[in-house]
This record gives C-alpha cells, sequence and structure tokens, in this order.
C-alpha cells in the first residue's frame, strides 16, 4: 500500500467504525457491535503506525484531496508531531473502546450505538487534525471535533449535562471562531499562505509585538488547551461518560489544543522567530501560571474526575510550556508529555471510572479502604499517578527532565523560576494525586475492622485496560529513546 | 438567419411571462404544475447556457425588437447577471419541485392554478431585473416581481399573512417611488435609460446635487426591497407568515437580485472612485451592516417561532452581503457576492425544512419542536447542517463567505470590523443551538406529544436535501461559486456589466 493510501486508509477506519456501529446497532447485534469496534481501532492504529518508518527516514508523506479555495487545499502532511498525535490518539482507542463495552454495559448506559458512533467519528476528527497539511484543514477537523464530542458530553441529556454542554460548546467554538480563526485570517493576510512548513511561514522581520499578539491568540484559540483562564469547559465536560473522559478529555480533545499550538509554533512561527523573544516569554508565564493555580485548584477537589480534569489542565501546560521555548528541547519536551501524560491520564480516567462501576462512588473522600478490595484498579493508579508526578522509571520521567533541560536552554535572564516552577508543580501532583492512593490502601474501610476484604473488582473489561495502560506508562520509560528519534528535527 | 439560441436572452423573460396567463388558461392544478415546472427548467437550462458563455468576460448584448440601445431597450449579459439568473432559476427549480402535498395553505385546488401563475410571474420578474440593461424596464420588473410577491406572502393561510403582505406592499411601494425618483433624476441629468450610457455620460462629483439626490433616493429605495437595517421591518412579518415554500424562493432570491441591482447601481452607474472615494458611503454602510449583524442575530435569539428566527437571520445575513459591498476591494466585494449565493442555498434548505416540519408537526415554534428531532432525524439533521452552516462551520458554505468577507475586511484595514465579523458568529451558535437543544433535548409538553409522527414524505426531503447538500459541497469545493463570484466582482469594480 502506498504511503498516500495508507494515510487516506488511517483517516477513514474510523468512520468506517461509525458505520458499523449504526448497522449493528439498528440490526440489534450489541455484541458485533463492540466487536467491531476495537477490531477497527486495532486496523486503524496498525495503518498510522505503518506510516512511521517512512518519517522516521525523514519522509513526510502527504496526501492531497482537492483545492477548497484558490490556494488552499484539503490536505494531509504525516509529520512526526502529527505522527505521534495520531499513534497516541488511534493507539489509546483501542483500549477505550475495550473498556467502554465493560463500562457502559456494567453501568447500564442508553443510547449505546449512538454512543459509539460519536466516539469513533471524534476518533475520525482526530486523526484528521493530527495529518493536516495546512491550518485549515487543521481548523475544519479541530471545528468538527469539537461538535462531534458534544453529544458525547451531553449523552445523559439531564439538565446537569445540557449546561455542560452550553460551556463546552460556548468556550470552545467562542475561542476558536474569534481567536483561532482570527489568528489563520491574519495569517493569511500576513503571508498569503496557510501551509505548515519547515521553519515557518511568518516573515522573520515580523515585529515582536505583532508575534506576540499572534501567538496568544493561536494559543487561547485552541481553547481545547485549557490555558487559563479558558479553561473551564474540561472540568464541566467531565458529566460525560468515563470512557469520554478518559480518551476525549484526557487524550483526544485536549491534546488536539496543545497540538496545534506545537504545530503553530514550529511550522507558522518557526522556532527561530521565538526563541528569546517576548511572545516566547508571555507565553511561558501564562502556561506556568495555569501550571500551578490548577495544580492548586486540583488539591481541592473532592470529586475524582473534576480533580483529574484539573490535573489535566495543569499537564497540558507542561506542553504548551514546552512549546512556549521555542527550542528543538522544548518541543521535544511537549511532544513526549502529549505521549506520557496521555498513557498516564488515561489510566487513571479508566480507574475512576473502575471505581464509579463498582462502587458508585466519585468522590476522593468515599474511597477509603477500597484499594482492599480492587487491588489491581488502586495498583494501576499508583503507577499511573507516578507517571504524571515524572518519576522514573515511568515515561513521564523523561517529559519532565526534557522540560527542564529546556527551561535552562531559553536563555532568559528569569530561566532558573521556571526550573522551580516546574519543581513545584510536580510536588503539586504529589499532593493531589497521592492521597487517593493513601486512603485506598491504607485508610481503614468506614465500618470495617480493617481485616481482609473480598476482591471485588469492576468487570473484567473495565480492569483489562487500565492494567494494560498502566504497563504502557512503564514501558514508554524504555521507548523513551525511539520517541527521542522521532521528535528531533 | 438567426437560430434559437441568439433569443435565449430574451426567452429567458418571456417563457415565464407567457406562462402566466397559459396557467390561468390550463386551470387544471396538476397540468399546471407540471406545466410551471417545465417552464423553470427550461429558464434555469438558459441560465447555465448564458452563464458558460459570459464566462471569462464575455458580453451579449440583446437589442429588444431590433431597436439599437438609445432607442430601443438592450438586454445585457455578463458574469454578474448570469451568476443571479443561475441562482434566481435554480432555486425557483428546487422550491418547484418540492411537493407541498396540498399546495400552500388556503388555495383551494379550484384556484391552485392561479398560484403557480403568480410565481411565474414572480420570476418573471426577478430575472427581469437582472438580466435587463434599461433603467426604466428595471422598474417594471420591480413591481412585477413586488406586486406578485405581495400576492405570494397573502397566500400564507394565517390572518397576520395579509396584513404583513400589506405591510410589505406599503414598504415595497415607498422603495419603489424612491427608485422610480431615482430614475428620473439620472435622466434628467443625462437623457438616457440605458444604464451603460448613463454611466457613460454621467460624471458625478459632490457639487452636483442632483446626482447625489438620484445616488440616496436609489440607495434607500433598493434598501428597503433589500431589507438593509433600518429599513427590516417588512421582512420578519412577510417571511414568517408566508406560505413556507415561498419565504424558501423570497429568501433565496427576492433579496440576492435586489443586493446585485444596488452593486450595479453603486459600482456601474455611479463607479466606485465616486462612491466610495468621495462619498465615503462605507462611513454610513459599513456601521449599519454590522449592526444588522449585531442587532438582527440579537433578535434571532429571543424568537420562539423558527420562522421568524430564521427571518431576523436572514436580516443579519444581509449585513454580512453589504459589509462585502462597503469594502470595495475585489476580496471583500466577492466575499459579499459568493454570500449572496450561499446564503440562498442554506436559507432556502432550512426554509424547506420549516416547510417539512410545518407538513408534519402543523406548528414550528420552539415548543411544538421539543423532541421532534428523535422522531424526523432525517428532517432535523437537514435543519442542524443548515445551522451550522449560519453559523459558518468549516466544510459548508458559510465559512467560505466569512473567510472572503473577513480577508476583504482585513484588506481594507477595517481590524476592528473583523473581529466583530466573527463575534456576531457566535450569537449564530445561541439561536441554532437553541434550536437543536429544542429538538434534541427537550421533552415535548403533554399537549404536544403527537404519537403518529414521522419523516417528512420523500418529494419534500428530497429538494430540501438538495440545498442542504449543495451547502455543504459548495463548501467543499468553491471553484464554481467563488470563481464566478470574483470574476463579477473584478467586473463590477471596473464598472462594466
Amino acid at each position: 500500500m502506498s504511503a498516500e493510501t495508507t494515510i487516506l486508509v488511517a483517516i477513514l477506519l474510523p468512520l468506517a467504525a461509525a458505520v458499523s456501529c449504526q448497522v449493528f446497532g439498528r440490526l440489534g447485534h450489541p455484541n458485533l457491535r463492540d466487536l467491531a469496534t476495537p477490531l477497527i481501532g486495532v486496523a486503524t492504529f496498525y495503518a498510522v503506525w505503518q506510516l512511521g518508518d517512512g518519517v522516521l527516514r525523514g519522509g513526510r508523506p502527504e496526501l492531497v484531496l482537492f483545492e477548497v479555495l484558490p490556494g488552499v487545499e484539503l490536505a494531509f502532511q504525516v509529520e512526526p508531531l502529527g505522527l505521534l498525535y495520531g499513534l497516541v490518539a488511534s493507539g489509546l482507542w483501542i483500549a477505550t473502546s475495550i473498556y467502554a463495552v465493560g463500562y457502559m454495559r456494567g453501568h447500564h448506559e442508553k443510547n449505546q450505538t449512538r454512543f459509539f458512533t460519536f466516539f469513533a467519528l471524534s476518533i475520525f476528527a482526530a486523526l484528521g487534525i493530527a495529518f493536516a497539511r495546512n491550518l485549515f484543514t487543521l481548523f475544519l477537523f479541530y471545528e468538527a471535533l469539537t461538535l462531534l464530542t458534544f453529544p458525547l458530553v451531553t449523552h445523559h441529556g439531564t439538565s446537569e449535562a445540557r449546561r455542560a454542554g452550553r460551556i463546552y460548546l460556548g468556550i470552545l467554538l467562542f475561542t476558536s471562531i474569534t481567536f483561532l480563526l482570527f489568528a489563520i485570517l491574519f495569517t493569511w493576510r500576513l503571508t498569503g499562505t496557510v501551509e505548515f512548513t519547515p521553519g515557518g511561514i511568518l516573515a522573520a522581520d515580523t515585529s515582536s509585538g505583532l508575534v506576540t499578539v499572534l501567538l496568544l491568540l493561536y494559543a487561547f484559540g485552541a481553547g481545547k488547551a485549557a490555558l487559563m483562564p479558558l479553561h473551564r469547559w474540561l472540568p464541566n465536560a467531565m458529566v460525560a461518560p468515563t470512557p469520554v473522559s478518559a480518551l476525549l478529555h484526557a487524550v483526544a480533545v485536549v491534546k488536539a489544543g496543545v497540538f496545534t499550538i506545537l504545530k503553530v509554533v514550529v511550522y507558522v512561527f518557526g522556532l527561530d522567530l521565538l526563541r528569546g523573544g517576548a511572545a516566547s516569554l508571555t507565553l511561558m508565564t501564562v502556561a506556568s501560571f495555569t501550571m500551578l493555580m490548577a495544580a492548586v485548584v486540583a488539591i481541592r477537589q473532592d470529586n475524582l474526575k473534576a480533580r483529574l480534569a484539573y490535573s489535566t489542565i495543569s499537564q497540558l501546560a507542561y506542553i504548551v510550556l514546552g512549546a512556549a521555548m521555542a527550542t528543538a528541547t522544548g518541543v521535544l519536551a511537549g511532544g513526549l508529555q502529549i505521549a506520557m501524560h496521555a498513557a498516564g491520564k488515561i489510566t487513571l480516567f479508566f480507574c475512576a471510572g473502575a471505581i464509579l462501576v463498582a462502587t458508585h462512588k466519585k468522590k476522593v473522600s468515599e474511597l477509603d479502604g477500597l484499594g482492599r478490595t480492587m487491588p489491581w484498579t488502586f495498583a494501576a493508579f499508583f503507577v499511573a499517578s507516578l507517571s504524571i508526578i515524572g518519576i522514573p522509571p515511568l515515561g513521564g520521567s523523561w517529559a519532565k527532565w526534557y522540560l527542564m533541560v529546556g527551561a535552562l536552554e531559553t536563555g532568559f535572564p528569569a530561566q532558573a523560576a521556571f526550573l522551580g516552577v516546574l519543581m513545584l508543580s510536580s510536588l503539586l501532583a504529589v499532593f493531589y494525586l497521592m492521597p487517593v492512593v493513601v486512603r485506598g490502601f491504607f485508610a481503614a474501610p468506614p465500618g470495617g475492622d480493617g481485616g481482609p476484604s473480598k476482591i471485588a473488582e469492576a468487570p473484567f473489561l473495565c480492569v483489562l485496560p487500565l492494567v494494560l495502560t498502566a504497563l504502557l506508562s512503564l514501558a514508554l520509560f524504555f521507548a523513551a529513546p525511539d520517541l527521542v528519534e522521532l521528535l528531533t528535527f | 438567419m438567426p437560430g434559437l439560441t441568439d433569443h435565449f436572452v430574451v426567452l429567458e423573460v418571456v417563457l415565464p411571462l407567457l406562462a402566466a396567463p397559459a396557467c390561468v388558461l390550463i386551470r387544471n392544478p396538476r397540468v399546471t404544475r407540471l406545466f410551471s415546472l417545465g417552464i423553470v427548467a427550461a429558464c434555469f437550462a438558459i441560465a447555465v447556457a448564458l452563464l458558460i458563455q459570459v464566462r471569462g468576460g464575455g458580453v451579449i448584448s440583446y437589442h429588444l425588437g431590433g431597436w439599437p440601445p438609445p432607442l430601443g431597450i438592450e438586454y445585457r449579459v455578463s458574469t454578474v447577471n448570469a451568476y443571479l439568473l443561475v441562482l434566481v432559476t435554480a432555486m425557483a427549480l428546487v422550491v418547484m419541485s418540492f411537493d407541498s402535498r396540498g399546495g400552500p395553505p388556503r388555495v383551494s385546488e379550484s384556484r391552485r392554478h392561479l398560484y403557480y401563475a403568480v410565481f411565474l410571474l414572480c420570476v418573471c420578474g426577478l430575472l427581469g431585473i437582472t438580466i435587463t440593461g434599461d433603467a426604466f424596464n428595471i422598474f417594471v420588473f420591480l413591481e412585477i416581481s413586488s406586486l406578485s410577491s405581495y400576492i405570494l406572502v397573502s397566500l400564507g393561510g394565517h390572518r397576520r399573512a395579509v396584513m404583513s403582505a400589506f405591510h410589505y406592499l406599503v414598504m415595497g411601494t415607498i422603495g419603489g417611488v424612491f427608485f422610480m425618483l431615482g430614475v428620473g433624476l439620472l435622466y434628467q441629468a443625462t437623457g438616457t435609460l440605458n444604464l451603460r450610457e448613463i454611466a457613460e455620460r454621467l460624471e458625478p462629483s459632490l457639487d452636483d446635487r442632483g446626482a447625489v439626490l438620484a445616488l440616496a433616493l436609489l440607495v434607500v429605495g433598493i434598501s428597503i426591497k433589500l431589507a438593509v437595517f433600518p429599513l427590516h421591518h417588512w421582512l420578519p412579518n412577510a417571511y414568517s407568515f408566508a406560505p413556507p415554500k415561498v419565504s424558501a424562493f423570497l429568501a433565496a432570491t427576492a433579496t440576492k437580485v435586489s443586493f446585485y441591482l444596488l452593486a450595479t447601481i453603486l459600482f456601474v452607474i455611479f463607479g466606485a472612485p465616486f462612491v466610495f472615494g468621495e462619498l465615503r458611503l462605507h462611513v454610513v454602510l459599513m456601521p449599519l451592516s454590522i449592526l444588522a449583524m449585531f442587532l438582527a442575530s440579537g433578535a434571532a435569539i429571543f424568537q420562539t417561532d423558527l420562522r421568524r428566527l430564521l427571518a431576523y437571520s436572514s436580516v443579519a445575513q444581509v449585513g454580512y452581503m453589504t459589509l462585502g459591498l462597503s469594502t470595495a476591494n475585489a476580496t471583500g466585494l466577492a466575499g459579499g457576492l459568493v454570500h449572496l449565493f450561499n446564503h440562498a442555498v442554506m436559507k432556502g434548505g432550512l426554509f424547506l425544512v420549516v416547510a417539512c416540519l410545518l407538513h408534519r408537526v402543523g406548528a414550528v415554534h420552539l415548543d411544538a419542536l421539543a423532541g421532534v428531532g428523535r422522531r424526523m432525524p432525517v428532517t432535523c439533521a437537514a435543519l442542524v447542517i443548515g445551522g451550522l452552516s449560519l453559523i459558518g462551520v468549516p466544510g459548508t458554505v458559510g465559512f467560505v463567505s466569512k473567510w472572503y468577507l473577513v480577508s476583504g475586511v482585513l484588506e481594507r484595514g477595517w481590524t476592528a470590523a473583523a473581529v466583530l465579523i466573527l463575534l456576531s458568529s457566535l450569537l449564530a451558535v445561541v439561536y441554532v443551538g437553541r434550536v437543536v437543544e429544542a429538538l434534541y433535548f427537550r421533552q415535548p409538553a403533554e399537549d404536544h406529544v403527537r404519537p403518529g409522527l414521522r419523516e417528512a414524505p420523500f418529494a419534500m426531503l428530497a429538494p430540501t436535501w438538495i440545498l442542504i447538500a449543495a451547502a455543504i459541497v459548495f463548501g467543499l469545493t468553491t471553484n464554481w461559486t467563488y470563481g464566478v463570484a470574483a470574476e463579477a466582482a473584478g467586473l463590477l469594480l471596473q464598472g462594466g456589466i
């Protein structure tokens, strides 16, 4: 299969999954429906994986569909960052589609066919973003992702879900239309092109003020990156069923935001234009603020999913910080963090969902002693927490390491301050993640005598994926050299 | 020996004009329907043939009765108006093929043929305005199209339909009189009624009171017809009480033809250097356009009737078009012209959805529509897609318009206006969101539960989906739409038609 076809196949497979969901769902074969999705997920991941070889060897496989506006094509190109994001989204989709079966059935959710259909469509949009060759294509799929995830956020149809849905659409569309689209059109006006080009497309003599404004427009315009103060949609989106929170609001959707920022920094501005400038420093400050504030807020959340959501906001800011450094190391660290955080955070959400299915408990304060009845779940939670905090030998440690190296390379007078921010943020992560583990394993269960209790895990289809993704966090520590090779350019 | 094809230009107008009385003579409702469908299809074919002929800068000049221009009436086709001819006839064809099962309300079987006759007259009037190169002839066709559209609106069945038709009539007549006075002043100044000759002989300057007054009268007169804010008051009532098919047709064509007329007068007769250079019309037109975008969209948010909501949205969309006009540069004007087509497609499609919903549900206020999305998924999906296009989501025609309008406005240096355009589309998010919420999230109230509710019939869904599909197709490939609009904008800016 030529690389061109592979790109098309990779993007179309999730669409095929959506169609198969509808067909099997309407024919009344829920088992076939739920079997087809993971299988197509495997095929999608394999297709994306196939593209990897060429990219590692420096190739940039392309697929041009057609011209939309004069000079603007609907076109795809696979480059390292997109490949990584595509691998993460499609790979974790397999795990999530298995987990979702256990969760949705175990939790007796309604409208499962609609749920799985829109889930597959969201992955379709995510892959479109990953492989977009220009800002137009990226924006097209970016908006599609917002709209396609809306029915998932509002899945329960309750007034709470509708309210969350309004906030979700409101913030994401507001930012993307007023900031992102404006920035894209302004770039188009300045340069006459919207193609992602190595080295950037903005002229080297663009004034520093304009660059700063434009970079902030892009950074806040990619509202999915949840930079403060435009982050509120993310905690609200947690009303969705947990598989949505796990794959979309810890991986595909939020990473689409930071991925956009990374791509824009590398291929629209160009690292040389930003490095050491006011724009870079401003965005680094914004990211640092978000990182610390969100972590502090996370500590005070009692609802487990809300706590994880704020943790996501904080961890996403790491990626924005890496991008804002505008150094090769910064971009590398940002890319690594996309993968590492994805594996870690999806595990944490899987665990939260498994706890909900098994015990109907949502709050951290209710978890006392649950580690004894759900050892696999809490062990996985522990491993993933260590990865998020950044402790070796888990994947997350590499991202933090390169970020710290990158912070020291920026050359700003205050560069040591950013190092301090990173360390403090890791410390705060200990405070918001470890209490869950500690309560689970060491606190006495309410009313119990602390003696041995019976194992009562969530359904097997819930537990298996979360163990696998926890192991993935571990594996990623050792796979880091390959990722570093991919992202060094 | 001149063949039939040489007379295409005049046939475009004469066919519907003669077919109208023929309908009255035929009387049989079925036969008149098929007959007028055939006529409209023929007009569409002729319009497409004309557009192909003039693409790339060609011009066809046709002298009525063989009398050359200073004496006789000249019909003149260039890319600018051929584009409009295709739009009007295409929309007429789609709307006519929409089988509204029992026709517009209140028109009994025995009088159905009269409805088709009036519809054909309206098409004839709109095509005539577009194709003619003679100022007085424009006025004649303007009145033909206006009078027939008053009748069409009054067929709406509701008592208030008659009242809104009357309101429309009063406003339309005022507009017509203003236009007539403007044409009279131009005739006084130049001694001719041929548009091109007026343009050649008229050397407008700020000191020339007559010319400035003529411009003012013409612009105000047409602005009423075009529903430029704040002269839009007739529109929401007319569109919401007219039969939904008629709303679809008028929303998609009548204001578009007026827009063409306004562009012709500003750019061809008076010329951009005078209108935007000396007179600085954009100082008025740009703020009014932005006000229209915000106030009309704001009003749309508070409507509880889907038809009124769409009607107010139309007023806002006219604002986008006139904003494109006021940039007076190639990108912005092309953006305005392409929006003319794009808005026709999406709003026409949306009003046809309204017709489908009215047919099955019986009412289109948001309470009645609660929960309908699950019962009529195909119909409501069309509504959602049309709504997304109104917002301007990429992949729909609305986005293409927005892209070029904002580019044109940025090119003009109006950064704040560009931001305002984008902000105003957020209001569309709100009003479309309210409809979606009613359709999919709200539970029907006790007295609105309809057990037998099902999908609209195929004969209604097919034309609706043709327009909605066009809203996506032309959102992804713009060679035809933007290509033609850009060419037309170039011609207008040079002052030629």
